[in-house]
């Protein structure tokens, strides 16, 4: 699902896009190491506000298009492995969690760092601490404003299972692992990185979450009053495909963490013999006079594979599972932008069904607003595309990594274990040669 | 006498000769081995012969570097310097067994041959004896009884104990009976390599006369002692002044037991563990199967990764049999403990009896003393009656003294031979065990160090395969 050559948009009133004045044309910085600047030379002509490409009016499909440019350049300067659409001016970091005890409740802050180049920034670098809750309110803030592109999961909110220890270091070490994907990947999203919501989250002091950014709140909701009733015609083929992908990849991935569990429950009651198998040995070794020391080797031998098999372990659970379950979630995000997108074209599809007859009726002409509906599911439908893209490229990425480490720790395993029984071997052997002179002897 | 090595390949009617190496060195031991190709000068070489028809018929030996080999471990070889014995064959026999009803059994073949050539100068055909295991536990029950002082070696377990779940505890399993014919070879080589053993002519009858052996060995009317002993052994007795060497040995006896067998449960269970995980990783295999099938740039590293995960989960199977050959050497050395334990206890009883007939000698000497004086020192019924009935006549008298005399005379020769027996007994018991001990600290070091060769091989597999794994994510 490449992006070949660029459609024109087929609603009224738009150029087509080789007519338009190419954003990036006034730069000669196209290759230039910061590429902020001509990010901000397309984008420097409009409201501050209006940046994140909401679909309003005229800056709507110059961001896709600009998009759309930009996918086009980088095509020409790396392949696969760089994500074209990234920015690299904007870096954020989470970690440094620390535990907050207060009288009506306890909690955990972690320090979000920023630095960057953008001029929507008043200073190069930032630093706050934000708790979860804030994660989630940038979450929905962006989902509400930017309905038509695919916002990245947050680590799980409720912790159902009663067993885990909210303030546990392994659950926290996870937690703050998976919100720094988050904002990263927001960081890293060509328009989701404009959104005011975003710089809100890493600059202000104090969130005050109550005050919106009433401006905003009122563009994302024009997309979100999709009425229902709506019944969608045909679906575009791609998007079908689309949700079957994500149907069946959901449901590969659900099998994967399940078998992942159960190799960790195996592996622990293997720890329990194991355990128990290396004190026979040293009992053992407690009767015999010639036999103690390799029978005490041994022993030390097994407590040493162990060990290793326990690191293998805890690696499958801490950094295995919780990717895992992050791409579910991450899967269902997109299965609810597909859904918008279904939505939106019921709605286009239905008002024209209704201005169409009216027009045979009584000969009024279609409304603006239906022309208006048709440009909304048209920049749906490309921004989602192009999310898509990044997606896929990501998600190939991430499990590329992901595997390749599961791969590292097991081979990182029998690597403990051979050394340890080398090592032994040579004690043992030498122990025999050493035997045999004296008994020649 | 010179020593040689026979090399040749067994088919299943005859065997090939490849060639007769004689060489020179001294203490050479060498063992039965039919191979395809060997180095000498210091190569350390482990064969393992997979292929399941030649399995059958082709034992695994070690060779090392001064040459010797399963037999190098095996002492001063007696017997085995004559002749060559290895157990090549198993076979399932039926017939109708004492009330009529038929029989499955599986038979063993014993194969003998001389090592020096015959009064011609040729090398005489080669000696082949079926026999069951019953008729092995036979040999071993008179040899126990013949020589009660030697630590006896051990049969094969009779049935498949400490299995792990996957292999059969079926006595006509294969594998078992595989492992049972090697059992079998190893007990023949051990006694055959014996200072004492060696010499015994039902062990040579058995080895080389088919028909008729056992009679001979009933004959010889162990059966007898072998039941009043084994009710003897069962008895609870006290010893008044017991051997401290021996109680020594045998509380390590017990010991040694304890921990042989709880180390084959604990391997056991660890068997069973391992064994899961590394099934369960199967589904992987499967999974990535089916992702792959949607996937369209990362589907084929996914595909070729799941085969080798697939691979990876099936070589625990191997990896776990090739394991019971660790596990059956600590199976023999959990019925060495037995057998040791035996000798002391033999001891014990020897004593007991001694202290027996010394007590038995004390009394009668006594009674004797008392009827030549007159004087009664102990209470005796006797004494009572001659009280009240008044003194019996002096015919009578005479006649007790005697027999007391013949009595107390035999009486002393019975303590002497005892004592003889018990000393004796004592003596070679002692040197017997510091054999056996010497054997066993031998033999369990180089269980143990194969038992790592094994891990080692493992540890290797897995690497292997996890980063064939790896290359095909990295391709991903």
């Amino acid at each position: 699902m490449s992006v070949g050559a660029p459609r024109g948009l087929a609603s009224s009133g738009q150029k087509l896009i080789t007519e338009m004045l190419h954003p990036l044309s006034a730069a000669e910085e196209q290759l230039s190491p910061w590429p902020d600047v001509t990010i901000s030379v397309g984008v420097e002509k409009q409201e501050p506000g209006l940046t994140n490409g909401t679909p309003v009016e005229m800056s709507n499909p110059a961001s896709t298009l600009q998009l759309i440019d930009r996918l086009q350049l980088d095509d020409e300067l790396e392949a696969d492995t760089q994500d074209p659409s990234e920015t690299h001016d904007l870096f954020v970091t989470v970690d440094d969690p620390k535990k907050h005890v207060l009288t009506m409740e306890t909690y955990i802050t972690y320090r979000v760092s920023t630095k960057t180049t953008r001029i929507e920034f008043d200073l190069p670098e930032y630093c706050v601490r934000r708790r979860y809750q804030d994660f989630d309110w940038l979450r929905t803030k962006l989902e509400d404003s930017q309905p038509t592109h695919l916002i990245p999961p947050l680590p799980e909110k409720f912790v159902m299972k009663g067993v885990v220890d909210r303030f546990s270091e392994e659950f926290v070490e996870t937690r703050m692992k998976a919100l720094d994907k988050f904002l990263k990947r927001v960081a890293d999203h060509p328009v989701l990185s404009f959104n005011p919501h975003l710089n809100a989250f890493l600059t202000a002091k104090d969130l005050n979450k109550r005050q919106g950014l009433a401006l905003l709140t009122k563009v994302g909701e024009s997309v979100k009053h999709v009425t229902g009733g709506y019944k969608l015609r045909a679906r575009p083929s791609e998007f079908c495909a689309m949700g079957e992908y994500l149907d069946t990849f959901s449901q590969k991935l659900g099998t994967l963490d399940r078998i992942a569990q159960r190799i960790l429950k195996e592996q622990s009651e293997y720890l329990t013999e194991l355990r128990e198998y290396s004190s026979v040995y040293s009992s053992w070794a407690g009767s015999e006079e010639q036999l103690q020391r390799p029978l005490e080797g041994v022993a030390g031998c097994v407590t040493t594979c162990c060990g290793a098999m326990e690191d293998l372990s805890d690696s499958t659970s801490q950094d295995f599972l919780p990717v895992l379950r992050e791409y579910v979630l991450y899967i269902e995000s997109m299965k609810n932008v597909l859904r918008k997108r279904d939505q939106s074209q019921a709605e286009y599809e239905g008002r024209l069904e209704a201005a169409v007859l009216r027009k045979q009726e009584d000969r009024t002409p279609i409304p603006v607003e239906v022309e208006k509906c048709q440009d909304k599911v048209e920049c749906f439908n490309a921004d989602l595309k192009a999310d898509w893209e990044r997606w896929q490229r990501n998600k190939r990425q991430d499990f590329k990594q992901l595997l390749t480490g599961m791969a590292d720790k097991n081979i990182n395993y029998y690597e403990k274990c051979q050394a340890a029984w080398e090592s032994l071997l040579t004690v043992l052997q030498d122990k025999q040669t050493e035997d045999k002179t004296s008994e020649t002897n | 006498m010179h020593f040689g090595l026979l090399i040749s390949i067994k088919f299943p009617q005859n065997i090939l000769e490849l060639t007769h190496v004689p060489l020179p060195f001294s203490n050479l031991k060498f063992i039965n081995i039919f191979l395809f190709f060997i180095g000498f000068s210091g190569i350390h070489t482990v064969m393992r012969i997979k292929s399941a028809h030649i399995k059958q018929q082709l034992s695994r030996c070690v060779i090392r570097e001064d040459g010797g080999g399963r037999t190098g471990r095996f002492g001063g070889s007696r017997l085995l310097r004559r002749m060559e014995i290895c157990v090549s064959e198993a076979e399932k026999r039926s017939c109708r067994n004492a009330v009529s009803m038929l029989e499955t059994f599986t038979v063993y073949l014993i194969e003998t041959r001389p090592l020096e050539p015959t009064a011609d100068g040729r090398n005489s055909s080669p000696d082949s004896v079926w026999r069951r295991y019953s008729e092995f536990e036979l040999l071993r029950n008179y040899l126990i009884i013949s020589y009660p002082y030697i630590v006896m070696p051990p049969l094969p377990e009779k049935r498949a104990e400490f299995v792990w779940h996957k292999l059969s505890a079926d006595n006509m399993d294969p594998d078992f009976v595989e492992r049972r014919r090697v059992g079998l070879e190893n007990f023949l080589l051990r006694v055959a390599s014996h200072s004492v053993l060696s010499n015994d002519k039902i062990l040579h009858h058995f080895l080389t006369k088919e028909q008729g052996w056992k009679d001979l060995v009933h004959e010889t009317g162990f059966q007898a002692k072998a039941d009043s002993r084994l009710r003897a052994l069962n008895a609870i007795f006290r010893v008044r002044s017991p051997n401290k060497h021996l109680m020594e040995v045998k509380h390590y006896s017990d010991e040694l037991q304890s921990y042989t067998s709880q180390l084959l449960r604990a391997r056991t269970r660890v068997a069973d563990r391992l064994y899961a995980v590394y099934k369960v990783h199967g589904n992987y295999g499967r999974i990535f199967s089916e992702w792959s099938v949607i996937e369209k740039e990362m589907g084929d590293g996914l595909q070729s990764a799941g085969h080798h995960i697939d691979a990876y989960a099936a070589s625990i199977d191997d990896i776990l049999e090739e394991e019971e050959h660790y596990a059956d050497q600590l199976k023999e050395y959990l019925f060495y403990a037995e057998a040791l334990r035996a000798v002391c206890r033999k001891h014990e009883l020897t004593q007991f009896e001694l202290e027996m007939a010394s007590q038995d000698l004390i009394s009668k000497k006594q009674q004797r003393e008392e009827l030549a004086t007159g004087i009664v020192r102990t209470f005796s019924f006797k004494g009572i009656t001659n009280k009240i009935f008044g003194q019996e006549a002096p015919e009578q008298r005479e006649a007790r003294l005697n027999l007391l005399e013949e009595l107390t005379s035999e009486g002393e020769e019975a303590v002497k031979e005892k004592t003889a027996e018990c000393d004796e007994h004592a003596e070679r018991a002692v040197t017997d065990i510091l054999q056996f001990k010497e054997q066993k600290d031998k033999d369990l070091q180089e269980a143990l160090i194969s038992y790592a060769l094994m891990q080692i091989s493992m540890c290797k597999k897995g690497i292997q395969v996890w980063s064939n794994a790896r290359e095909c994510f990295l391709k991903m």
